[in-house]
């Protein structure tokens, strides 16, 4: 069967060379990520229950070839400058407690395996959900007597990649059966599918309806925040995924949400959940 | 008050008189909604002023207003770079929907296509949720933008 789909996907091909100017890809690529040689990155997986579309696809396999050749060799990946600098931060007091990440949790990396795998989770003291970038900031104050971070602060961003890299490979799984979770997951279903801006578009328009297509130079993808924070090339920078959230209600030409909001936490609850079994891919390479 | 119960019957004055003289008509210019879609049609001229295809195919092209190569590919403008694929080709466009069709389709796609449509419409203030305040209150294009595109697309013949 695999090979009758590839046969075809040749075929078509030797069709678009010979034929018109245009260059679509026409759907995602059809490649497999294994980072370093090494590590097997689940990018395609049958879909949870309930979910709209069989297949959870990643990212990744919308992107050029070249940009998927970066996220497969962590030398030339631009993030991992920045997990080298989350894991400084791990390792260096801050605070009037005199403590650094590292003096609670450890630095060999054990504490944090899996662990960025399995968030958004439910905050039973603040009595909502809670992402990483929020944990650090709790961490900070609670434990650290340190400033929380402002939202995409660099070190924040740094921190955030270096936790969530430490998951690589691990199928993301948001547990929606703590404290009220299901409620922010039906909150985040129904931003999901609200129509914003004057452009009058949802999420699902682009990424459930048509991803596989292209807008312009973008080729829509299912928006799945498995890679998250994102090396953005256009950006040359890493981005969080309340930075893409806002930047992608935005171009709707709608007001966005303030980062760490009751609508953006609760959209990242439902977003994360329709990734499910997708891997950790942070830092992921995206365009 | 008054003002703009006087506004929602002129459109219906308007179309009288375009239906009897089109190319007489230089009345003012149709606001957004005034005029339902019935039939996937739109027979009233926004403005009265005949569309300017040169300009039209501008404001086709412009990323700050049509922005219609996101979504639609058009040979006529090769020359551009990335094409979308959202939305149908527009090569042989006049060939397959009038002139009233297409002001509708413009004008608001899911009055034409139904509610799922991914197309935005171009003048109407039926929109999404949260407008960023810079665009409150506006139609993507003008009433003489949509008449310009719309006449653009009139060109875009294969037959």
């Amino acid at each position: 069967m695999a090979k009758v789909v590839k046969h075809v996907a040749v075929l078509f091909a030797g069709v678009m060379l010979g034929g018109s100017t245009a260059a679509f890809a026409g759907g995602p690529s059809d490649d497999k990520l294994v980072i370093d040689d090494e590590i097997e990155i689940i990018t395609r997986t049958a879909a949870p229950e309930g979910h709209p579309l069989d297949e959870v696809i990643s990212g990744w396999h919308y992107r050029t070839e070249e940009t998927r050749a970066l996220e497969a060799d962590s030398f030339q990946n631009p993030g991992m400058l920045y997990v080298e600098r989350g894991e400084e931060i791990w390792n260096t007091v801050d605070g009037a407690a005199g403590k650094s990440c590292a003096s609670c949790h450890g630095d060999d990396g054990e504490f944090l395996k899996g662990l960025g795998a399995n968030y958004p989770k439910w905050d039973e003291a603040n009595n909502r959900p809670i992402n990483i970038e929020l944990q650090i900031n709790a961490c900070r104050e609670a434990n650290m007597e340190a400033k929380p971070y402002k939202f995409d602060a660099a070190d924040q961003k740094a921190l955030t990649t270096y936790i969530k890299h430490q998951s690589l490979g691990m199928p993301v799984e948001v547990d929606l059966t703590q404290g009220e979770m299901k409620s922010w997951w039906d909150k985040g279903e129904e931003l999901y599918y609200t129509r914003t801006g004057q452009l009058n578009l949802s999420c699902a328009t682009c990424h459930e309806d048509y991803n596989g297509n292209y807008i312009r130079a973008d080729h829509l993808s299912q928006g799945n925040v498995n890679g998250f924070p994102t090396y953005r090339l256009k950006q040359s920078s890493m981005v969080s995924l309340h930075n893409r959230f806002r930047g992608c209600i935005r171009d709707t030409r709608a007001e966005f949400p303030a980062a760490f909001s009751d609508d953006l936490m609760a959209l990242e609850v439902y977003v994360t959940w329709r990734g499910s079994g997708l891997s950790v891919e942070t830092p992921a390479v995206r365009q | 008050m008054t003002k703009g119960a006087t506004l929602k019957r002129l459109p219906v004055a308007i179309a009288g008189l375009a239906i009897m003289a089109a190319s007489a008509v230089t009345a003012e210019t149709v606001a957004p909604d005034s005029v339902p879609i019935e039939d996937m049609e739109l027979k009233v001229s926004l403005t009265g002023t005949p569309g300017d295809a040169t300009v039209g195919r501008e404001t086709f092209a412009d990323r700050k207003k049509g922005n219609c190569l996101a979504c639609h590919a058009n040979e006529d403008l090769k020359d551009q770079l990335f094409h979308g694929e959202v939305g149908p080709e527009l090569n042989g466009v006049a060939d397959r929907w009038t002139e009233e069709q297409l002001r509708a389709i413009v004008v608001n796609s899911k009055a034409v296509f139904g509610d799922q449509s991914i197309m935005p419409g171009f003048y109407t203030m039926k929109v999404g949720v949260n407008v960023a305040e810079k665009h409150q209150g506006k139609t993507i294009l003008s009433a003489q933008d949509v008449e310009d595109v719309v006449a653009y697309l009139m060109t875009l013949k294969e037959n």
